[in-house]
C-alpha cells in the first residue's frame, strides 16, 4: 500500500492552513497599523 | 552585551522558537521515528496530525466556553475577546481536521466522506462555530453580540463530548480509542503525544497573537468613537 500522495496532501493542507491564518494575522496587523497612522494624522490636523 | 541581547531576543520569541522546534521534532518522529502501521501502511501517519488538529479544535472551543461563562458572569469584554479569538482558531483547526480526515478516508474507505456518527457530529460542530461567527457579524451592539455569542459558545461545546464519545455510543467504522485500548506500540504513543504538545504550543502562540490584535482593534475603535463622539 503506497498512498504517498494522500499523505503529502494531508500534511501540506494542514500546514497551508496554519500559514494562511498566520498571513491573515500579519495582514490584519498591517491594516491596524495603517488605521492608527491615519488616526494620528487626523488628530494632528485637528490640533 | 551580545549575550544579554541574545537572551532578550530568545525571551521575546520563546513561543515561536519552542513551536518551531517542537514541530520539527514532531515531523522527525512522524516520518522517521515511528514504525509503519502493519494494516494501513504509510497512510496511517496522517493519524499523528489528524488527532492533534482535533485536540486543538476541542481545546480551543473549551477556552471559548470558559470565556463565554466568564463574560456572562463578569460582563468584562476581555473575556469576550478571549472567547472569540479561541473560537476562530478552533474553527480553523476543526476545518483542517475535517479536510485532513477526508484525505485519509479516500484511500482507507474508498470514499471521501461517510455519514458515520463521529463525522456527522464533527460537521455539526463546524456549523455551530460557523454560526457563532455569523451571529457576531450580524449583531452590531457590543453587549448583545457578546451575550449571544457566549450562549452559542457554551451550548455549542456540549457537542464536543458527543464527538469524542460517538464511536462508543453508536456503531461506526471510525477508529476507536486506540491509545486507551492499547492498540499502539510505545513509539506511536510518543509520536502522538509529541504532536499534541507541539500543536498545543502552536495554539498558545496563535491565541496570544490574535488576542494582541483583538485588543488593538478594541483600542482603535474606542479612540475612533471618542473622536467622532460616538
Amino acid at each position: 500500500m503506497d498512498n504517498l500522495e494522500f499523505l503529502f496532501a494531508a500534511f501540506a493542507l494542514a500546514w497551508a492552513g496554519v500559514f494562511a491564518y498566520m498571513l491573515f494575522m500579519a495582514r490584519k496587523q498591517g491594516q491596524l497599523k495603517r488605521d492608527i497612522d491615519l488616526l494620528e494624522q487626523s488628530l494632528k490636523k485637528g490640533e | 552585551m551580545l549575550l544579554i541581547s541574545a537572551y532578550k531576543w530568545i525571551k521575546k520569541h520563546i513561543l515561536i522558537i519552542a513551536s518551531a522546534l517542537l514541530m520539527l521534532v514532531h515531523l522527525y518522529m512522524v516520518f522517521i521515528f515511528v514504525p509503519t502501521d502493519a494494516n494501513q501502511g504509510i497512510i496511517q501517519r496522517i493519524f499523528y496530525i489528524h488527532v492533534p488538529l482535533a485536540w486543538i479544535g476541542f481545546f480551543a472551543f473549551f477556552v471559548t466556553l470558559i470565556g463565554g461563562v466568564m463574560f456572562l458572569w463578569k460582563r468584562d469584554f476581555k473575556w469576550d475577546r478571549l472567547a472569540s479569538a479561541s473560537a476562530e482558531i478552533g474553527l480553523i483547526f476543526i476545518s483542517l481536521m475535517l479536510l485532513n480526515g477526508c484525505i485519509w478516508a479516500k484511500p482507507m474507505w474508498g470514499v471521501w466522506w461517510v455519514w458515520t456518527a463521529r463525522l456527522t457530529l464533527s460537521l455539526v460542530l463546524w456549523f455551530i462555530y460557523a454560526a457563532y461567527f455569523i451571529i457576531r457579524a450580524y449583531i452590531s451592539e457590543d453587549g448583545q453580540r457578546a451575550r449571544f455569542a457566549a450562549v452559542v459558545g457554551i451550548i455549542g461545546f456540549l457537542n464536543v463530548p458527543l464527538v469524542f464519545l460517538a464511536v462508543q455510543l453508536w456503531e461506526t467504522q471510525h477508529q476507536g480509542y486506540l491509545i486507551f485500548e492499547g492498540g499502539m506500540v510505545p513509539e506511536m504513543t510518543w509520536t502522538l503525544m509529541a504532536g499534541i504538545v507541539a500543536y498545543t504550543v502552536l495554539y498558545v502562540l496563535l491565541l496570544k497573537d490574535r488576542l494582541v490584535l483583538k485588543n488593538l482593534e478594541n483600542k482603535l475603535n474606542q479612540m475612533k468613537n471618542f473622536i467622532t463622539g460616538g
